[in-house]
């Protein structure tokens, strides 16, 4: 029984003694919140559906074809039009129809024949990571597969969303990523120095806040050169999107730089010997770290929006480079939406992930500062 | 106001050099002032200057605790930091001798040589609560001043943490562990690890033990006993417990309103005070025994505003043996017999009261 309880203790003890690194600490908490789990969740589905966006749609999405122009989604089924059940999903082709009355082309299901779903197809050859492959998750052996119906010019809408959210999570994941660097370190400063460099910094925090915010992004990125190419535009893009988004950051990080300069421990670099770098970088912005991250997957929906709202206009985003915003370019008309509204879809895919980030921010919100230092004697 | 006029010298600020008796010297403080200016508005008009410590001078000799006593709010904290530089003086004079013997004058020295000396100058801090980074490792913090000042790197840093945390007791192993899985007196031995880590010679220790429970405290003095003597290390000990000051210093410092008002030897201080305030202070020590009848001195009103010191000796509105010329002329720190040295104008004559004996020991 005693023998029982010691070895017990001890394990204790050696599984106390390893110190739980601070990503370990995080996870247990953040495991807890379900609504954070979800988000994370619906990001990571998002960012490997995007990831490998070709393996994923059935269709080369980037290939005209005028005769599938604006098809609707197809249903998937297991029973057929006799209302006999299928084992395998299937869906049916849709045919090319004048509509007789007011000559509009209209698609008709082809209930004759039904097109079985395949799992792990070869079809179209694409590139991924330099490896070429033509295998895709599913498809069908003839005729065609849009399950999220197809664009103007007839190319997958599935595909091209997938492969849009490459562009969209990464524009958002970089100037997040900027915007966080950028806003920590000149609030950091700011903070940690005082006077006139706390005085440089806040004026221009204070600047950029006073412009209205749609109408300066606007302007800066209509200033981008039409030559340009979408590569380029997307650096700057990024570059906009965190030159306008730090100010918020730089401000709460000083607020916390200010709190924590008074603080024993940052006086005890300085009477240590420490430079003042390293009671920035080591001991400041470490501490300052459960903030930048809550920080950074906050701002990613939004500049998720904002590169929709941009793309949107036609200022963000040029085609051939996709995006969803570009992509919602196609729903501009009201009529289309009112004939076509799957050209909408991309709409489903920002909110999705919007809401994703936000529960993930959320959830690390209360999970990233597993050493509030607790004061108990 | 200009700053520069506050500090024309007092006549007798360098005449206390008249200490020739004093052997070994490590820490000898001239003059040192600290006047924070205080502003208004928005242009930060500066309005007037808080003289948080204002012409204090003494010396410390190696080997020795030199304990420095007074209310909270005298400047002990503000006198302390300046002798490190962590906060520039406004003047005075610091001089350090250093390892190799030589003496230095550290409000002078640049910042690489300041660098340098921080070596052998530590501190250690009121709350082992807020002076631990909470984002390290105990061997990230106690290693620190080692990879500052490159003493030591990889394995032999390692080794010589190991070391460090069993010479203050705590556990080796312990050492990947972060500062909120200790105790408060644990972290206080953290606290001392990181200041012994760099072989000081000089240790501030500011209000070490006034954040810990009372079982705690003793441990932790003790330890700081052991260290001494271990290490030869010489003690600036801050505190507003006089039992604790009694306890470990070899000479007492009272403080009072940024001025140094008695210093001398402990027993001399706490047994025949010469100061009044000393002597009040003295009485407020808390005795265990109740049946014996304390007659606390009580003093009136509260401490004067740093920012307007009363004229003369700036004990005379609470003191009980006040006279005229205390309101008029400011009393100097001067040699009343063997070096117990004390700013009073009466100072050989009044018989104060100081600790019975058996009160405390």
């Amino acid at each position: 029984m005693t023998e029982k309880r010691t070895m017990r203790v001890a394990v204790n003890v050696v599984e106390a003694e390893r110190g739980k690194s601070y990503v370990q600490l995080v996870w247990r908490n953040f495991k807890k919140n379900r609504m954070g789990l979800l988000g994370g969740v619906i990001i990571v589905t998002l960012a490997f559906l995007s990831l490998f966006a070709p393996f994923f749609a059935p269709h080369d999405y980037y290939k005209l074809d005028a005769d599938k122009a604006y098809r609707p989604p197809q249903r998937i089924r297991f029973f057929d039009a006799e209302g006999k059940f299928h084992w395998r999903p299937f869906v049916y082709d849709l045919k090319l129809d004048i509509d007789p009355v007011t000559f509009s082309r209209i698609y008709r299901e082809d209930t004759s024949k039904p097109l079985y779903i395949r799992f792990f197809v070869r079809g179209w050859e694409y590139q991924i990571f330099g490896f070429r492959s033509t295998l895709h998750l599913f498809g069908v052996e003839e005729g065609s597969i849009h399950l999220l119906g197809t664009d103007r010019l007839g190319r997958d809408l599935l595909g091209r969303i997938l492969h849009g959210g490459r562009v969209s999570l990464t524009i958002a994941l970089f100037g997040a990523v900027v915007t966080v660097i950028l806003g920590s370190i000149l609030g950091a400063l700011s903070g940690y120095y005082g006077g006139f460099v706390d005085m440089l910094v806040q004026r221009a925090v204070e600047v950029l806040q006073s412009f209205p915010q749609l109408p300066l992004w606007m302007a800066l990125t209509a200033a981008l050169p039409r030559t340009w190419s979408s590569l380029q535009v997307f650096v700057c893009m990024v570059v906009i999107f965190s030159f306008l988004n730090w100010p918020m950051l730089a401000r709460e990080i000083r607020g916390k730089v200010l709190s924590l300069r008074e603080q024993d421990f940052i006086v005890a670099v300085k009477e240590m010997g420490g430079s003042n770098s390293r009671a920035i970088f080591r001991h400041l912005l470490p501490n300052c770290l459960s903030h930048m991250i809550v920080v950074l997957t906050i701002s990613i929906p939004e500049l998720i929006l904002m590169e929709s709202v941009l793309s949107f206009l036609g200022l963000g985003i040029q085609p051939p480079m996709i995006s969803w915003g570009v992509l919602l370019q196609g729903a501009q008309r009201i009529e289309v939406i009112g004939l076509y509204p799957w050209v909408m879809f991309p709409c489903a895919f920002i909110i999705l992930a919007v809401l994703g980030f936000n529960f993930l921010g959320d959830g690390l919100r209360d999970a990233a500062d597993p050493y509030s230092v607790r004061r108990s004697y | 106001m200009d700053c520069e006029m506050l500090l024309t010298p007092t006549p007798f600020e360098d005449r206390i050099n008249g200490w020739t008796d004093v052997g070994e010297v490590i820490l000898e403080v001239r003059g040192l002032r600290k006047y924070f200016p205080l502003t208004r508005g928005f242009w930060k008009r500066t309005v007037g200057y808080i003289r948080a410590v204002d012409g204090v001078s003494f010396f410390i000799r190696e080997g020795e605790t030199l304990g420095l006593v007074g209310e909270s709010g005298c400047g002990k904290t503000t006198l302390g930091k300046c002798v490190l530089r962590l906060i520039e003086p406004t003047a005075g004079e610091v001089w350090f001798k250093t390892r190799e013997g030589r003496r230095v004058e550290l409000t002078k020295l640049g910042l690489e040589e300041l660098k340098s000396m921080r070596r052998e100058m530590r501190m250690i801090f009121q709350d082992p609560f807020s002076s631990l980074n909470p984002r390290l490792t105990v061997m990230e913090i106690v290693g620190e001043p080692m990879k500052i000042h490159r003493l030591a790197q990889g394995r032999a840093l390692e080794e010589r943490v190991r070391e460090l945390l069993e010479m203050v007791g705590l556990k080796a192993q312990h050492m990947r562990r972060y500062p909120y899985e200790f105790s408060g007196g644990q972290r206080q031995r953290i606290v001392i690890a990181r200041a012994l880590a760099s072989n000081p010679r000089l240790i501030v220790a500011d209000e070490p033990v006034s954040a810990l429970d009372v079982s705690v405290q003793a441990q932790i003095l003790n330890l700081l006993e052991d260290l001494k003597s271990e290490f030869h290390l010489t003690y600036l000990f801050i505190s507003h417990d006089l039992s604790v000051v009694q306890h470990v210093s070899d000479r007492v410092a009272v403080m009072y309103l940024g001025r140094l008002v008695e210093l001398g030897d402990t027993e001399a201080v706490y047994f025949t005070p010469k100061h009044p305030y000393t002597e009040a202070l003295l009485s407020a020590i808390p005795r265990v025994d109740r049946r014996k009848k304390v007659d606390r001195i009580l003093l009136k009103g509260d401490v004067p505003s740093p920012l307007h010191s009363p004229s003369g000796c700036r004990f005379h509105p609470r003191c009980r043996y006040a006279e005229k010329v205390c309101i008029q002329e400011e009393p100097e720190l001067r040699n009343v017999g063997n070096s117990h040295y004390v700013a009073c104008h009466f100072a050989e004559r009044l018989a104060l009261r100081g600790v019975e004996i058996d009160a405390c020991g």
